[in-house]
């Protein structure tokens, strides 16, 4: 195991846990105001210290981790849920129309600025967290399958693939049986790197004001709450910005660790 | 190369198209009617009729697309709905400020990356060469707007560097501008120049691995000459890809940066004219920043074909 599969692992599992332990406890109620004790900093009463509203940090942290985490994760779903057969589906019909039409859909996606566009969802839509998702969750299938489709064109050229061929096989089975658990540890390194940047995503939009909404906590909001606050109170800005570059730190550790483990031939689109 | 510059052409032009229409498509489904809106909840009935008329919504959505469209070609940009100014002049004031900060970030994160991935190739494993990649990891984990935070923390409020935001406008003078624009810059360069310093590292590598290297070397080059006369090159073309795509995200990115300082530019404008449901001036916007994104990825392609004629054939 290298360092950063295991650096990486422990970081992320220390907020997936976190996220977790926040449905049964969390150290303080998110929701309880305090103005009394606002902005105070790091004591052993609160750990991390209190916000502007006098809440809890460590606990709005926690709870703001479940949302981080649930965006990015179904964003990665979406596209892995859509660009995986559209993937598979060009790279089975190389060449032909469908193959085509995937790929100028997919370079038209790649050159739009992904945020602008999020922007322009949330704005036009609302802003929530579900369509935060949905817009981040969009910029991930041309990733998908660009990358599924790369993996699967080689694939097809292999023997064991042509001897499916010849056992009569049609292409929609051979692509699901053979091709899909060829490509899957790809997938699983790509997946991990695409979380972390719709961790970074849901940070940016929520800071904007497009992202989750209040009371639900969100990291990005907590720092554009705190953006006044800075002078006053440098804590309130520190903790959430260092708690977000550790998880994304994580990820990126452990995206690399992992595609070191499963295939160091791999190389993964880092879009 | 004649065919190569008309197929990039006709592949730019079918994705501005879808591009116009994906946006119309994205705003007109967006509840809500814009003279009403604008008119409040106490407005008569004949009076928003009249103001839909005026900004042309009782037309049909073709005509208003077409006309949309055709307005931006003639650099109409359409009137906005609560300012009742031309679009195209409230653009033209904002991007005096979000092109040059992304130019100056662009300008910044290479200057950056290049030296930063130079160095740490020449020295594959040795120390440098893990502080910076150590660094690389650091910066692309690093949000952005938060990093602006800190430096506004640090350079404006602790130092007194800096102001904490705002623009005096570049009629205070050319200098009174750039400084404004530092910290913002400095914020939206430093994690662009984390990937970039990776791909120029990167790439650098691979190049390194090549016959030609091990011949200029064979030839009697140090191993510096080699990688300064052959190798740096060679190695600009995924590079050059990167730096294309870093200016979409730096003028996308910079409409993030321009809340946490307050600056007059686009971002200001879109988000202002997303409260107003100002709908006219969001889409044209967008557009706009599409169509720089489309547009220079496109000259990127074109450069290819110049620094490597052998991508003239592939399409």
């Amino acid at each position: 195991m290298s360092r950063n599969l295991i650096l990486g692992g422990l970081l992320t599992s220390v907020f997936v846990i976190a996220a977790m332990l926040s449905f049964a406890w969390t150290p303080d109620s998110v929701e309880a105001m305090n103005i009394a004790n606002r902005l105070k900093p790091p004591s052993a009463d609160n750990l991390l210290g209190t916000d502007h509203f006098g809440r809890d940090i460590l606990s709005m942290l926690m709870v703001g981790a479940r949302t981080s985490i649930a965006v990015a994760l179904v964003a990665v779903g979406i596209g892995m849920g859509l660009g995986v057969p559209l993937g598979l589906a060009a790279a089975a019909r190389r060449g032909g129309m469908l193959d085509e039409v995937i790929m100028r859909m997919n370079d038209l996606i790649f050159a739009f600025p992904s945020l602008v566009i999020a922007i322009l969802i949330t704005a036009v839509f609302g802003p929530s967290a579900t369509n935060a998702i949905i817009a981040i969750g969009i910029f991930n299938i041309p990733v998908f399958a660009r990358i599924t489709r790369g993996a699967a064109l080689s694939l097809w050229k292999r023997e064991f693939i042509m001897a499916a061929q010849v056992a009569g096989k049609t292409r929609t089975r051979i692509s699901v049986e053979h091709i899909l658990p060829n490509v899957a540890n790809l997938l699983i390194v790509q997946g991990t790197i695409q979380f972390s940047l719709g961790i970074l995503a849901e940070a940016g939009l929520s800071y904007v004001g497009l992202g989750a909404q209040p009371p639900i906590p969100s990291w990005g909001r907590m720092l554009a709450d705190a953006q006044t606050m800075v002078s006053l109170a440098p804590h309130v800005a520190l903790i959430p910005g260092l708690t977000i570059v550790a998880m994304v730190l994580g990820l990126n550790l452990l995206g690399d660790g992992l595609r070191d483990a499963l295939d160091p031939r791999l190389k993964v689109v880092r879009a | 190369m004649l065919g190569y510059i008309v197929k990039r052409l006709i592949s730019l032009a079918m994705s501005l198209i879808v591009a116009s229409v994906v946006i119309f498509g994205v705003v007109e489904v967006a509840p809500g009617d814009p003279a009403s809106f604008m008119l409040g909840i106490n407005a008569q009935p004949d009076t928003v009729a009249a103001l839909r008329t005026e900004l042309g919504l009782d037309q049909s959505k073709l005509d208003r697309y077409l006309s949309w469209v055709g307005g931006m070609l003639t650099g109409d940009f359409g009137t906005s709905y609560t300012y009742r100014t031309p679009v195209a002049q409230m653009i033209a004031d904002r991007m005096w400020v979000s092109l040059p900060l992304a130019l100056y970030a662009l300008t910044l994160s290479t200057l950056i990356a290049f030296p930063a991935g130079i160095f740490a190739a020449a020295r594959r494993g040795e120390p440098g060469d893990l502080a910076v990649t150590g660094a690389t990891q650091l910066g692309v984990a690093i949000p952005n707007f938060w990093f602006a935070m800190m430096l506004v923390l640090i350079f404006a409020i602790q130092l007194r560097w800096f102001s904490a935001g705002g623009f005096p406008g570049w009629d205070g003078g050319f200098w009174a501008g750039m400084k404004a624009l530092t910290l913002p810059a400095i914020a939206l360069a430093l994690p662009q120049a984390a990937i970039l310093t990776r791909v120029m590292r990167s790439s650098l590598l691979d190049i390194l691995g090549e016959d030609f290297m091990r011949t200029a070397r064979a030839k009697g080059l140090s191993a510096r000459q080699a990688l300064w006369r052959h190798g740096l090159r060679n190695a600009l073309i995924p590079v050059l890809t990167i730096i294309g795509l870093q200016f979409a995200f730096l003028l996308a990115g910079a409409i993030i940066i321009e809340q946490v300082f307050f600056l007059p530019g686009l971002g200001r404008l879109i988000f202002q004219a997303i409260t107003q449901r100002d709908l006219i001036v969001v889409e044209s916007v967008v557009m706009l920043l599409v169509f720089a994104v489309i547009m220079v990825n496109f000259l990127v392609d074109l450069a290819y074909a110049v620094v490597d004629p052998r991508l003239r054939t592939r399409v």
